[in-house]
């Protein structure tokens, strides 16, 4: 394993994503010895003070000062990125809404395989990387081998990596702005639309029945309702729900939606993809209802019932109105 | 405005459960629903409402055996006004970029204004789009859930980022989009709708009529491969309710109650 591999650093507000912790180990999966070099592409001093804030981590850092990157456009940043990146590396990127815009352009740009939404990585043997992938919406689990003779691009599915806060490197950052140059791009950053709150806050709310898939037609949403009023909680719903416009984007829960921080999270008919279990926060108690016994949220849940949610709904309710 | 529509028949997961074959190299296919990758639909149904506004065509296309042809048909019976199938056994084992490079081969035989993607499929890799764009020198935008023609030259379009919030972007035509589910509200497509595209005939395109051959794009050209399938082992999890439903509804009543569910 001769390849020089290197993580790209995502940052908000001036500060270093969560997953900039978390590439380091990743990296170390694929070679324990290697010296893993951070890359942070951004503007002024947000570039700067995010480099000196991972250099406590990578042992050494390149930023990329552009001043087109006060937001970080995609179609930008894939051009510095091909002029600093030497040939053969491996690049280690978050697999959220950036780098799945930025990563398989890139991989065809640079000539270099491309594997994305690794959840494990098992080593490198000579130039064959082992990794880890799910299909089927989390259903099956895969070993994708990856051919790296030539570099890759490797998308990381954020929060399956420890984080390293050991903050144990001094590192050196490295200015590459010159050598990155200027990039001319034929997508232009507009603004970002913040999504709208609805009548109900669902980040608020201790109890939360959250129906999915499986809640089948719209009308049944008023099963869900009557026992979200038993408990005294509300109704929130994972992403079909919202696609198939049965509910607000405000009730949606995921990493697409809202982040919760209930103490109780009842999940009626949903599956329990990592999307969606991304906005579950706080450790709450979760108990999942669903009728497939393989369905991924009963690997995550505290307590299953394998039953249809739209008998077992109603029946919750009665017990519950007839304790109180 | 020309739009090419890239589409996939993949197993319909709301539909079936997915389990592995016993030698771990492939998922049970047999008693397997197909249908066409839900984000492809919503692409679609875009392109088709964009055709009805300004006009133009909408061409679907998909890389794929004979059985896909019925996705196309599928797509056809909703609005596309053409379908292409690429079939060749010589792409078999291709990786994505082995099926990006094909799709583009079929692109340039074309002059689309417009080229769309679902933003990912049943494997989860969200790439094809991202790599045609790359391969054609386009501009790229991923996860889209809001397009607005400005003029004949650019468009505004959405992307869904984390916190369900949309970051707004100006993109200059021809370009590649990845469709996110939820754009828009695709139409119902009915048994008599399929019945009426059922004689129109669907070219399909072998990797000769490309200028490729199973060396630059399938498995031999693959640099990425799935060795086999497996079932994790995992912790415990959830301990599983017992009794008959109105057994399981009374204790997990009681349950919910101890922790703070119940108010």
């Amino acid at each position: 394993m001769s390849s020089q591999i290197f993580a790209y650093i995502e940052h908000h507000g001036g500060a270093a994503d969560d997953s900039a912790l978390e590439l380091i180990n990743s990296a170390k999966k694929i070679d324990p010895e290697a010296k893993v070099t951070a890359i942070v592409p951004g503007s002024g001093s947000e570039a700067d003070s995010v480099a000196q804030e991972v250099a406590a981590t990578y042992p050494e850092v390149w930023k990329i000062d552009n001043s087109e990157l006060s937001y970080p456009n995609a179609e930008i940043i894939r051009g510095l990125l091909l002029n600093v990146l030497p040939k053969d590396s491996v690049l280690l990127v978050p697999h959220d809404t950036l780098g799945m815009d930025l990563a398989p352009g890139l991989s065809i740009k640079i000539d270099s395989s491309y594997v994305a939404d690794v959840v494990d990585i098992e080593g490198a043997d000579g130039d064959t990387l082992k990794t880890v992938r799910q299909e089927f919406g989390g259903q099956v689990h895969s070993h994708v081998n990856c051919d790296i003779s030539e570099g890759a691009i490797i998308t990381i599915r954020p929060g399956v990596f420890q984080a390293d806060e050991s903050k144990s490197a001094s590192g050196e950052v490295v200015d590459k702005s010159s050598e990155a140059g200027s990039v001319e791009a034929k997508r232009k950053f507009l603004e970002v639309e913040e999504a709208e709150v609805g009548e109900v806050d669902i980040t608020k709310e201790d109890v939360l029945v959250s129906i999915g898939r499986g809640i089948g037609e719209e009308d049944n949403i008023e099963v869900a309702e009557e026992l979200a009023e038993a408990m005294g909680g509300v109704v929130s719903c994972s992403r079909p729900v919202v696609d198939a416009k049965w509910m607000e984007k405000g009730r949606q829960v995921g990493t697409s939606g809202k982040t919760v921080k209930p103490k109780v999270y009842l999940a009626m008919g949903i599956s329990g993809s990592f999307q969606h279990m991304g906005g579950v926060k706080g450790n709450p108690y979760i108990v999942a209802v669903n009728n497939n016994p393989k369905a991924p949220i009963f690997q995550i849940a505290d307590l299953g019932v394998e039953e249809d949610m739209l008998e077992f709904a109603p029946e919750l309710t009665e017990k519950i109105k007839e304790m109180k | 405005m020309d739009i090419l529509v890239c589409v996939k028949r993949v197993p319909d997961t709301s539909e079936n459960e997915i389990e592995i074959n016993s030698e771990g190299t492939d998922i049970e296919r047999e008693d397997l629903v197909y249908s066409v990758n839900e984000w492809d639909n919503y692409a679609v149904e875009e392109a088709i409402q964009i055709r009805d506004r300004v006009g133009g065509s909408v061409t679907v296309v998909t890389v794929g055996d004979e059985d896909s042809e019925e996705v196309l048909r599928r797509e056809m019976a909703m609005g596309a006004d053409q379908g292409i199938l690429i079939s060749d056994d010589a792409i078999e084992g291709c990786d994505g970029k082995g099926s990006a490079k094909t799709l583009k081969a079929e692109i340039e035989k074309g002059k689309y204004d417009l080229i769309m993607t679902g933003a990912q499929a049943d494997e989860g890799y969200a790439q094809v789009g991202g790599m045609i764009a790359a391969m054609l020198d386009m501009p790229y935008a991923s996860l889209v859930n809001y397009l607005e023609i400005l003029d004949d030259n650019k468009l505004k379009v959405g992307r869904e980022i984390e916190g369900g919030n949309t970051e707004m972007n100006e993109i200059s035509i021809p370009c590649v989009l990845s469709i996110q589910t939820g754009i828009n509200e695709p139409r119902y497509v009915g048994i008599r709708g399929i019945r009426k595209v059922a004689n129109v005939e669907i070219p399909t395109h072998g990797l000769s009529d490309l200028g490729l051959s199973g060396d630059d794009v399938g498995e031999k050209a693959a640099k990425v491969k799935r060795v086999d399938y497996f079932v994790p082992e995992t912790g415990e999890g959830a301990e599983m309710l017992e009794g008959d439903t109105e057994e399981k509804a009374e204790k997990l009543a009681e349950i919910l109650k101890s922790k703070g569910g119940i108010k």
